[in-house]
């Protein structure tokens, strides 16, 4: 919201500096994003007024003096065509700064520093300036955007500075303003501000205008959406003279960035400016039947906006139609069809509230927005409604250019609210909340110096809300308007005096969660984080076939981009693009583990909420193998108090040989596999890279508690048994087997595999140290039967012979 | 040979044998050879009972005699020689410790990770319990039971995506409040971390960030309270110097709201390149709870008044480590990882 000084101060006396003003407006919740100063690049630019001035023959230029008052009589040499004697015009002195301007003497190229010179040999003092020049266009100053010397008033004194002139030394105050404070998108709302933080009063707008009875053919307005629009007020003006605003109008409007177009259309912006209410201009004659419908579109229908785009709209959008078209969309722009023109005679002026959402959705889905759809978006209420087509019927009366009529429809339906609202505070409560005591006196008068009306009943508060102040609601919201007015460094810390006692900290699983990132820290992984989103695109990266249940992922209606489209229902896609990643910076090894949800959905489309499960993902690459990751898993079961079983396995990104399924207790909870050489290829990455995925909520459901065992009484017994069998027989199988034979085997490891003629062809030969824990009674005699025991389960299920 | 000259020539055997003795291995041997069980002395002695008894005493002194000088001789020498070997082998173990050690690389938390413990512990200790809520949430939790009807313009203020009609990715922490105050009475003091989602991406906007959200609902709660509590965390996180202000502020889920800054921990609060010259550095938003929002989930509102905080875990993080931008945050580079040790 831009708020120009020299505008707020039209309504209250300002006593002090902008930045003053800023820091104050700071305080009671309007942040001053950029406080922007005219004319900042400008200095040392005086009127100078051309007392002599004769053409250089052979070119263009003239040598003129120029009579500078206090500052002395230059000679300036200029090849503006308007350069004559007895003009007055800025004149940038020696040292001055002004813009330097390309050759078509519009576009500004940066800031020049005006120095003593020669043209075509010709002493020159300083230069004679342009609007351009000085960044003044025509609706900043009456022939400001003139391709010669800007012609400043006979009046002006030689000598002094031209900044004041122009209004080169106004300030602009770009404001954000929260949500909750639509009445300040608007001027007169911020003065309204600035009038409570300064304690000053702000001076009532001029609604007064004087109207003819009679002489206006009857208009008919119906409200056929009254829930998209509660009030719309139309009044008719006729005799309109349609011409160039005033010069104080054109600048108003130029300091917030608004263009001039002739006088009617610059009252609707103006008071768009000043009161934050969009209007609308119709041209009388345009509008078939002299009716106004405010209707939803029918689907198809077809519009062109004032800007020459055209859509076509349907139930969901308001329109504004005469007996036969739609002549505007209600709240965003108006027709093309029913323009002022420069021979407009009748006009009728709308001022109405949208309902917010609609025209949010309107502008939104037709890509089409303005400023008058910023403002009902954000919430228009229906006193500005009232007090803007009033404000409009003064400005035509005070810029004599129209006969205001008494044709005034005024359309309140039962989605308008008109009724000033009341509500009663009390002190105490207000001090309650705020935790500190705010004098009864004093937030009374605060709440005066915002319009509120206050009798004050005790310790009870009568407050009546000003009615542009929708926000306001509860005692909450008053208890707002104090302290903010009061001053927040009035708040001082304290520490729950009256609160109770309760315990806090992390629950189980979040102890669990914290334990199992040490332990990955501690083997020496480093954490990652990465989006919950990807695309099909990276599943095709995995070569996931069109039918795998990965692909069922939960789409993003409205994604950023198709990259972030889907919600993930696998990690290794964004672990693999890490590395990948990792590898094209050069970072040759790593060891990483991401800890995150995936989003599972019973069916496509989503109709309810997906099921969001925390997985536990692993990648490793450069000096790393499927063993060191292995090792990893192991840990984990181990953390778990649990332990894991792995067979091999296929997964379509993962290296046929050199994959696993995991299993733990006989629920399969993830894999560990080599990323395939034909996806690394493709992915040119050079290194092994393994990855592991665990489903962490199924992992959690197999943690035991740690429960202390007591220690064997008597002593463990080890035996180490070579072995021979097939090629194709896994130590899970054989390890499997070792304990199922006997009962007291706690530990079988492997410590050596052999492939060699010794053993044959198609066969291999595998060591084992097969622990035996006693339970009661010392085994030591009994070992060997265990063994043979052992022996024959292995000779038996899997061929299995001792070396 | 009679026994004198016996002990004579034991006492020449041994004095040669030790003569070229280098290591201490070959004088266990020749110990062996004379004082050992079947040694030369021992088998002397066993001929006593060939001796006259009346000869026994005299003979016995010079055998025990004979043993004892070997003994001590013998003894003797080990000492010296395990010395030089001693020295020779730390001569020969001898390392340079200068060389490298080998490495058992550390592994690092996510700097996310780091600041949502050391946030967790900061407000473990003040009675808070930790609440994770859903990242996928529907209308009525991420908006409407926060006092953000449809057409609230607040709504704009986070572009939201939609997986449905009705479900959305939370587009804040604050959703899991409703969660909590439905399913829990008063006093409530909840911490509510997570990730949550906004359509904007950009070198200080991130599609995905985290929140993390504080929410105390008890009788008599203040704003002071709410600045107490806030004064103990930005001293906690950013330094025992560090201050905070309120200004007003505005979120529909609270009433009063404010935006808290911090004094610039970097400058001191004179204003430098990180607080923009102001002084001061934005750090979270929070307020008294809304009371439609209590009402709106059974809590008397006349009865009871809260506060509520929320801020982005990932905005903390630049802060405090000087991480400029918040891209690297998510990209998993090991050069940025490995930097965050505890």
């Amino acid at each position: 919201m831009k708020a120009p000084l020299s505008w707020l101060k039209d309504y209250v006396d300002i006593d002090v500096t902008a930045e003053e003003l800023q820091k104050k407006l700071f305080g009671c919740g309007f942040e001053v994003e950029e406080l922007i100063q005219t004319g900042k690049d400008i200095s040392g630019v005086v009127v100078g007024e051309v007392v002599e001035c004769e053409p250089v023959e052979g070119t263009h230029l003239s040598v003129c003096k120029v009579d500078c008052g206090s500052k002395g009589t230059f000679q300036i040499c200029c090849g503006a065509d308007n350069v004559k004697k007895g003009i007055k015009a800025p004149c940038a002195l020696a040292g001055a700064t002004v813009y330097a301007t390309a050759k078509d003497h519009v576009t500004v190229e940066g800031v020049m520093t005006i120095k003593k010179g020669k043209l075509r040999g010709i002493e020159s003092e300083g230069m004679l300036c342009s609007g351009a020049e000085l960044g003044v266009n025509g609706d900043m100053f009456p022939g400001g955007d003139y391709c010669g010397l800007l012609l400043l008033p006979s009046d002006s004194v030689n000598g002094e500075d031209v900044k004041p002139i122009l209004g080169l030394d106004d300030y602009i105050f770009d404001i954000g303003v929260t949500a909750n404070r639509p009445d300040c998108q608007s001027i007169y709302g911020i003065a309204r501000e600035v009038s409570a933080v300064l304690g000053k009063k702000i001076k009532p707008l001029d609604l007064s205008y004087g109207e003819v009875k009679g002489g206006c053919e009857k208009i008919k307005i119906t409200d056929l959406a009254p829930e998209l629009c509660p009030r719309y007020i139309g009044h008719c003006v006729k005799d309109v003279k349609v011409s160039d605003s005033p010069a104080w109008l054109k600048r108003k409007l130029a300091l917030c960035g608004l263009r001039s177009i002739n006088n009617i259309v610059d009252i609707t912006n103006f008071i768009l400016l000043e009161l934050g209410q969009p209007m609308h201009a119709f041209d009388l004659r345009t509008l078939d039947g002299r009716e106004v419908i405010i209707r939803r579109a029918k689907n198809g229908e077809k519009i062109t906006t004032l800007d020459s785009n055209e859509f076509e709209l349907n139930s969901e959008n308001l329109v504004i139609c005469d007996s036969k078209k739609p002549v505007a969309l209600a709240g965003v722009m108006g027709g093309l069809n029913s323009e002022i023109e420069n021979d407009t005679k009748e006009v009728l002026f709308e001022s109405a509230k949208f309902a917010r959402d609609n025209v949010r959705k309107t502008a939104r889905a037709l890509g089409q927005h303005s400023d008058s759809s910023a403002l009902f978006e954000k919430g228009v209420n229906e006193y500005t409604t009232e007090t803007a087509i009033r404000r409009a019927l003064n400005l035509i009366c005070a810029l004599k250019c129209g006969t205001v009529t008494d044709m005034h429809i005024d359309i309140t339906t039962e989605y308008s609210n008109l009724n000033e609202k009341e509500l009663k505070a009390d002190v105490n409560k207000i001090n309650a909340l705020l935790g500190i005591t705010v004098p009864a006196d004093k937030m009374r008068a605060i709440l005066e110096s915002l319009n509120f009306g206050v009798r004050q009943d005790g310790n009870i508060l009568d407050i009546t809300v000003p009615r542009y102040r929708e926000d306001i609601d509860g005692y909450p919201d008053i208890a707002e308007e104090i302290i903010r007015m009061y001053g927040y460094e009035h708040i001082k810390g304290t520490f729950l005096p009256s609160a109770s006692i309760t315990n806090g900290g992390f629950n189980d699983e979040q102890k669990a969660e914290n334990k199992l990132k040490d332990m990955l820290v501690g083997k020496g992984l480093y954490e990652i984080s990465t989006y919950s989103f990807y695309s099909q695109k990276d599943l095709d990266m995995l070569r996931f076939p069109e039918d795998a249940p990965e692909r069922k992922a939960v789409k993003i209606l409205n994604p950023i981009s198709e990259d972030l489209s889907i919600m993930r229902t696998t990690l290794a896609p964004s672990m693999v693009n890490v590395i990948v990643r990792n590898l094209r910076r050069g970072n040759t090894e790593g060891k990483l583990f991401e800890l995150a949800k995936i989003y599972l959905a019973d069916k496509l489309p989503l109709s309810t909420f997906p099921e969001e499960r925390q997985m536990l993902c692993f990648g490793m690459w450069g000096a790393y193998g499927f063993f060191d990751l292995k090792g990893i898993t192991e840990a984990v079961a181990r953390s778990l108090n649990t332990g894991f079983e792995y067979e091999p396995a296929e997964k379509p990104f993962l290296h046929p040989g050199i994959t696993a399924k995991i299993t733990c207790e006989g629920e399969e909870i993830g894999y560990i596999g080599q990323l395939a050489p034909t996806v690394a290829e493709e992915l040119a990455v050079d290194r092994p890279v393994i990855i592991a995925e665990l489903d962490y909520e199924k992992l959690r459901k197999h943690a035991k508690p740690f429960r202390y065992s007591p220690i064997p009484k008597y002593a463990e017994v080890q035996r180490d048994l070579a072995l021979v069998c097939a090629r194709d027989i896994t130590c899970g199988q054989i390890t499997k087997e070792i304990y199922s034979a006997c009962k007291y085997v706690t530990n079988v490891k492997l410590f050596d595999v052999y492939i060699g003629i010794q053993v044959g062809k198609d066969k291999k030969s595998m060591a084992f140290n097969v622990t035996f824990t006693p339970k009661d009674e010392p085994i030591e005699d009994k070992i060997d039967g265990y063994v043979k025991k052992i022996l024959n389960n292995l000779k038996y299920k899997l061929d299995v012979t001792l070396r | 040979m009679d026994v004198n000259e016996k002990i004579k020539h034991i006492e020449q055997q041994i004095e040669s044998a030790v003569a070229d003795v280098k290591s201490s291995k070959s004088l266990q041997e020749i110990k062996m050879r004379f004082l050992g069980k079947t040694g030369e002395i021992s088998s002397l002695m066993k001929n006593m009972r060939d001796v006259p008894p009346e000869q026994r005493p005299s003979l016995g002194k010079l055998l025990n005699a004979l043993r004892q000088w070997t003994e001590e001789k013998l003894d003797n020498l080990e000492s010296g020689l395990k010395e030089i070997e001693l020295k020779r082998k730390y001569a020969e173990e001898k390392i340079d410790v200068t060389v490298p050690a080998r490495d058992f690389p550390d592994g690092a938390y996510h700097p996310n990770t780091l600041i949502r413990n050391e946030l967790v512990s900061i407000f473990a200790g003040m009675g808070f319990e930790i609440f994770e809520g859903p990242e996928i949430e529907n209308d009525y939790y991420n908006f409407t039971a926060l006092n953000t009807p449809k057409d609230h313009p607040a709504r704009d203020m986070q572009d939201t995506f939609y997986l449905a009609e009705d479900l959305l990715l939370r587009t804040q922490t604050s959703a899991g409040q409703i969660r909590v105050m439905e399913n829990k009475k008063p006093p409530i003091k909840i911490l509510s971390p997570g990730k949550v989602y906004r359509s904007d991406d950009d070198a200080t906007h991130s599609p995905m960030f985290s929140q993390m959200e504080g929410l105390v609902v008890d009788r008599g709660i203040t704003l002071c309270d709410l600045k107490g509590m806030l004064d103990e965390f930005a001293k906690k996180i950013f330094g025992e110097n560090v201050k905070t202000r309120l200004r007003p502020s505005y979120f529909p889920f609270t009433e009063p709201s404010v935006e808290v800054d911090v004094s610039c921990f970097e400058c001191g609060g004179k204003g430098c390149r990180l607080c923009k010259g102001t002084g001061w550095i934005e750090v979270l938003g929070a307020g008294m709870v809304n009371r439609r929002v209590l009402e709106g989930c059974g809590i008397n509102p006349d009865e009871y008044t809260g506060f509520a905080f929320g801020m982005g875990i990932e905005r903390i993080a630049m802060l405090k480590y000087g991480i400029n931008n918040m891209k690297l945050l998510f990209e998993g580079d090991t050069r940025f990882l490995k930097q965050f040790k505890d």
